[in-house]
């Protein structure tokens, strides 16, 4: 028995020491715990934690500058790369990222004569780099298995370089938004009068820009190219269905980020599904639950005042017809 | 805010220094399609100016030009005295800026108390929460603008009505401690009573803060008639002055290109005042050098509505 395993038969033990528990339900705790005995998995589930919550945080600034298109457009276009360096056998993170920029710089000059606009040029540019993905994985067959890992995601893909290189951007977005908070939610709200008041709105974008193509990269081998697009989304907006703060917004999506992360990548491994499939339906049903709850919680207050204004908003109710607006 | 209706002189003949200069500035957004040609605009210090012109006349690209959001293809902007056409070195400390409140998303989800915040936002610590002494300064600029509740600022901007809006844009501009203000249509699509409000506080901040303030506005009628100053454009600098002496038919049809507008205008303005006598518009003596409140008839448009 390794030490690994011992540790994971400590709780059941010590809670069969303590309580009278049958031993059908210490069977189904070993079982519970039973992933955690394999090196892999606790990779995978580190890296789906973080990449859960990075892509939680960005979402929020994502979803509020209306550009949700240009995560999926860029999760796609790093395919491309990701393929080509697979295949000449270059560093995957190293072409992926190279590839991501060359096609931000490209819908960037595309949009930029306003002839043809952005999303527009995002579908091209980006679908180009993926359908070139495609065509190179269908004339060499041998890579398959890899690549539906890349477009999918697999538990059994995740490698200690993944983990580390999720580790080094989590820790840059967290830096990142800390400091640049305020500037970034200035300029999402008001970039001109952020310019005017001295934002540098264009350095505070393109470090966005460059950062989100960082997350999307790191984000590939755990939940794959063509489900990163929700994994950053689906938190975000489930959490803008919980609250009006932006503060509590972008704290609430990335615990939802990491809590959705942890159940896909968990639950992949006794269903044997593609993880990045199970985190973003885990991700789907978060945003489910959040609706109904913030439609409930408009009927509860939606409320009458004189003959014709109804309206909803939270109040606090002080004698018969007065009631008070609540932050 | 104090309303002291204190008379002053115009100034435009003091040597007080320009505050802003534009010379000579030629701009457009495409090539070889220039929307200001060659204008030159000079505004001294504790100047109420409003720029005048209809839709596409440059008047906003102008205002864009003069805070430094955009740099013009020829010519200098100075601001004291200084150049600043390239580095727009005032810009971050010197001015209030109010955009247009059309061009704002107002299901944004953000908190009054965070949006006037953003007016410092490089004052407040480097943490991503805005700090306690934000909330007092927050607090003493409501007040000054005559929003006392306490639990206002922490209001969603969404529920707000447009007065309020255009007031906690104001308060961001204001709490900057700005020498110049410089707003972007404030008083397009709001009510009359709004109008007068938004109208009332500036004047208040010119006249007792001796704040230089720039609008631009294509409300003729209702607000540059009654201004101290107005310019007014269309691609070029027409006319320059007191709006009474100024807005004059010629140059309102070099501006709006109607030949009848000036007659229309003044007219229909008088009516809706309830003013009956044209004497006020041609009497050439009761100009004003800062801004004039209107004839005081809302007791009378309130009951129009009502009877509607």
């Amino acid at each position: 028995m390794s030490k690994r395993e011992r540790f994971n038969n400590l709780i059941p033990s010590l809670l069969s020491s303590i309580l009278p528990i049958h031993t059908i339900t210490l069977l189904f705790l070993e079982s519970l715990l039973e992933p955690f005995t394999y090196e892999f998995f606790t990779n995978a589930i580190l890296v789906s934690i973080l990449v859960g919550g990075v892509c939680g945080l960005m979402g929020v600034y994502i979803i509020l500058r209306g550009m949700s298109y240009i995560g999926h457009g860029m999760s796609h276009a790093v395919f491309g790369g990701a393929v080509v360096s697979y295949i000449v056998g270059f560093n995957f993170y190293l072409g992926a990222a190279i590839w991501g920029f060359v096609s931000a710089y490209l819908i960037n000059v595309i949009t930029r004569r306003n002839k043809i606009k952005a999303d527009a040029a995002i579908g091209v540019v980006t679908t180009a780099g993926f359908a070139i993905g495609v065509l190179l994985i269908s004339m060499t067959r041998s890579y398959t298995r890899n690549f539906e890992a890349l477009l999918f995601g697999n538990i059994l893909g995740i490698t200690d370089q993944d983990l580390a290189v999720i580790m080094l951007v989590t820790c840059v977005t967290a830096f990142f938004i800390f400091f640049y908070q305020k500037r970034l939610l200035f300029t999402l709200f008001d970039k001109e009068t952020a310019k005017v008041y001295g934002v540098r709105t264009d350095m505070a974008e393109l470090i966005f820009s460059l950062i989100l193509a960082a997350v999307i990269i790191a984000s590939m081998s755990s939940v794959g190219v063509t489900l990163i697009a929700a994994a950053i989304i689906a938190p975000a907006i489930s959490a803008r269905m919980l609250t009006n703060n932006f503060m509590k917004m972008v704290v609430a999506s990335t615990i939802i980020g990491v809590l959705t992360a942890f159940l896909g990548m968990y639950s992949s491994y006794f269903l044997d599904s593609a993880s990045g499939a199970t985190i973003v339906l885990f991700g789907t049903a978060a945003f489910g639950v959040s609706s109904l709850y913030a439609y409930s919680r408009k009927l509860y207050q939606t409320h009458t005042h004189e003959k014709f204004i109804r309206h909803s908003h939270p109040h606090i109710h002080e004698g018969e017809h007065m009631h008070k607006h609540r932050s | 805010m104090k309303m002291r209706h204190k008379i002053k002189t115009d100034s435009s003949d003091i040597a007080l220094g320009n505050l802003v200069e534009v010379n000579d500035v030629t701009f457009g957004y495409s090539p070889h399609k220039p929307i200001l040609e060659n204008v030159s605009v000079k505004i001294p210090k504790g100047r109420f100016v409003g720029l005048l012109g209809p839709s596409g006349s440059g008047k906003s690209t102008l205002l864009k030009i003069i805070i430094g959001l955009q740099k013009p293809w020829k010519g200098t902007i100075t601001f004291l005295g200084n150049n600043i056409t390239d580095s727009h070195a005032y810009s971050s400390k010197s001015i209030g800026y109010v955009p247009q409140i059309e061009s704002i998303d107002w299901n944004f989800p953000v908190t009054v108390k965070e949006v006037i915040g953003m007016g410092i936002w490089n004052k407040s610590g480097v943490a991503p929460w805005f700090s306690k002494d934000v909330d007092v300064m927050v607090g003493i600029i409501l007040d000054d603008l005559g929003i006392y509740s306490s639990e206002f600022r922490n209001r969603q901007i969404r529920e707000l009505s447009g007065g309020e809006q255009q007031r906690v844009f104001l308060a961001r501009a204001l709490i900057r401690k700005p020498t110049i203000l410089v707003l972007d249509e404030p008083v397009s699509g709001v009510d009359y009573n709004t109008r007068e409000k938004i109208m009332e506080i500036l004047r208040s901040l010119n006249h007792d803060l001796d704040m230089t303030i720039i609008i631009t506005t294509h409300d003729l009628g209702g607000i540059g008639k009654r201004l101290p100053w107005v310019i007014c454009m269309n691609k070029r600098v027409i006319a320059e002055g007191d709006p009474l002496k100024i807005l004059t038919k010629d140059n309102l049809l070099r501006t709006y290109g109607l030949a009848d507008y000036n007659d229309s205008i003044i007219s229909n303005d008088n009516i809706s005042n309830g003013n009956t006598d044209n004497t006020n518009n041609n009497d050439s003596f009761t100009i004003p050098t800062k801004y004039v409140p209107p004839p005081s008839d809302r007791l009378k448009i309130k009951n129009d509505d009502d009877e509607i």
